[in-house]
């Protein structure tokens, strides 16, 4: 069998992720501190947890509707419409994914057709680009700064847009680099697609991981933008519930119909359990208005500041984050390349970090530090990547 | 009221009580002598009562005994259950004391270094004040998880260790 025959070159060409080596070394060393852990290091709520074990108990093992159990996605559409002033229509407009993550594949999938292109602004989440090139299109990279909070600049975002362009991702609050985008930032996006058949793809994943009074605004509730947008969003980092696979996409029905068209016919639905689990969750947000998700950030803000303050103070100048829980100080002082100065770091000192250029070209300079992670922990990676920058 | 800053305070306190305000000011985007305000109202507002450290005994040579003891007393007119439970609270062997609903009014725990020593305090000291009518001794067994610390390891971290 000569494999490389058989394997799609689209898929082939794909370079493996650029995590992949860290986290081959970090697991064989003792004693290292990750500070390259994309998710909550709460467990979920207890009474989440305990919904999803009474449906087990209950023997709900079956198929859902392919949308997604209904009362989640009443509940869902309930949420966006009060947080955010999203309005969608629970019936056939908001669909229950496997992750958000499913969502941007269905969205790609629907929507691009070889050679489109998709722009995406980076640095950001590993996984836009290969999605958009396994789905035939052409991933082109907008550059964001850190000197604009690593917003997308509209002059940016209209120099980039072709007669081939299909979508633009939208990733906010960010991961990599937290920059966050305000209300007003937005609009300038709208104006620039305005007239366009533009889509944006929102992925709006932390958007409870806000922080310095900062408030989150949807995509889809700037005005006239709702027709152009998938709203993606899920239960992962809001709810500590990663490895329950439960997010949702919202968007006007004509676009979300040929999404839900994939969905039927590969996904089918998301596990049983993990939408009751999510149902809990939303409708437990709703009974205590939202105090488990404030008592998260309350924690994660307090971390983030430490962070801030610590990596300024030992010379990596770090933009104050907004969003998310991660901080990507620079390291182009210390004249290393990210990849370099990761390796370098955790072989010395047993801190494993994440190079900026895995989250594209323009990362260089960067490296990725989560703050989900004890304070404890925290404050001995602090230390000893202080003690790794004395060796340099 | 309580303030944001307040509530970051205590937070901060309940996960590791040996954060300095120095650092806790950083922690909430506050200046140290902000922080130090906050804590004295919280200390003169009878919140902050105190500090300890969480210490397992039973990793230790220490030999002591443990017991939660129900008690069942005649409330008194105009003072209730607080004058005998301000009587009761007066002896070391007291750790906590707690009134509560359903079957008996106190709930004590107790710790003495022998068994010998916590049976005299119960017979001796505890039944004979004037009020309680009836106790009922549990001795405890093993600590699991106090102040919300599990004692025992193997709550780790069980994230992979990077991810995107």
């Amino acid at each position: 069998m000569q494999y490389e025959r058989v394997i799609n070159p689209r898929v082939a060409n794909v370079p493996p992720s650029g995590i992949r080596k860290f986290f081959d070394i970090v697991r064989q060393m003792p004693g290292a501190i990750s500070l390259g852990v994309g998710e909550p290091d709460f467990v979920t709520p207890w009474p989440i947890r305990d919904a999803a074990i009474q449906a087990i108990e209950e023997g709900r093992t079956q198929y859902t509707s392919n949308w997604g159990l209904e009362s989640l996605r009443e509940k869902v559409a309930a949420y966006l419409r009060m947080r955010y002033h999203a309005v969608y229509d629970p019936k056939d407009e908001v669909l229950i994914t496997v992750g958000a993550s499913e969502g941007i594949d269905l969205a790609l999938r629907a929507l691009v057709c070889p050679g489109d292109e998709v722009l995406v602004p980076e640095p950001s989440y590993v996984s836009y680009a290969p999605c958009v090139t396994f789905s035939g299109g052409r991933a082109v990279p907008v550059v964001t700064r850190a000197e604009d909070g690593f917003a997308l600049m509209p002059d940016m975002l209209a120099k980039a847009i072709t007669p081939r362009t299909k979508a633009l991702i939208l990733p906010y609050p960010n991961n990599p680099t937290g920059g966050v985008m305000t209300r007003e930032q937005l609009a300038a996006i709208a104006q620039v697609l305005r007239g366009t058949d533009v889509v944006v793809l929102s992925d709006e994943i932390y958007s409870e991981l806000i922080y310095s009074g900062h408030e989150h605004t949807a995509f889809a509730a700037i005005e006239g933008m709702r027709e152009r947008t998938v709203t993606l969003n899920g239960f992962s980092k809001a709810f500590a519930m990663t490895g329950w696979r439960v997010g949702y996409c919202c968007a006007p029905r004509e676009l979300l119909a040929p999404m839900f068209k994939i969905h039927q016919y590969t996904m089918l639905c998301a596990s049983i359990q993990g939408q009751i689990a999510a149902d809990r969750a939303l409708g437990r947000a709703f009974e205590t208005n939202f105090e488990d998700v404030r008592a998260m950030v309350r924690s994660y803000d307090r971390r983030r500041r430490l962070m801030v303050e610590e990596m300024n103070a030992m010379g990596l100048p770090c933009l104050e984050p907004r969003g998310a829980f991660y901080v990507f100080p620079s390291i182009r002082g210390t004249g290393l390349t990210s990849e370099d100065f990761c390796t370098r770091l955790l072989r010395q000192q047993h801190v494993a970090c994440v190079p900026g250029t895995a989250f594209g070209a323009s990362g260089e300079g960067h490296i990725r530090c989560s703050y989900a992670t004890s304070m404890e922990s925290l404050r001995e990676a602090l230390k000893r990547i202080r003690a790794f920058l004395n060796t340099l | 009221m309580f303030s944001t800053l307040d509530m970051h305070i205590l937070e901060i306190l309940c996960e590791d009580a040996r954060v300095t305000p120095h650092e806790m000011a950083v922690m909430t985007g506050s200046d140290e002598a902000t922080v130090n305000r906050a804590l004295e109202s919280l200390r003169e507002a009878g919140v902050l009562v105190g500090c300890q450290t969480l210490i397992n005994w039973e990793r230790t040579q220490r030999e002591f005994v443990q017991a939660v003891i129900e008690v069942n007393v005649l409330p008194q007119r105009e003072k209730g259950f607080d004058a005998i439970a301000q009587r009761i609270m007066q002896y070391d062997e007291v750790k906590s004391l707690y009134l509560m609903s359903g079957a008996y009014d106190l709930m004590v725990l107790c710790e003495a270094a022998t068994l010998r020593e916590l049976a005299q305090f119960v017979h001796s000291r505890l039944s004979v004040i004037e009020g309680v009518t009836g106790t009922s001794t549990h001795f405890m067994l093993k600590t699991y998880k106090y102040g919300g610390v599990i004692f025992e390891p193997g709550a780790d971290d069980r994230r992979e260790a990077v991810m995107p």
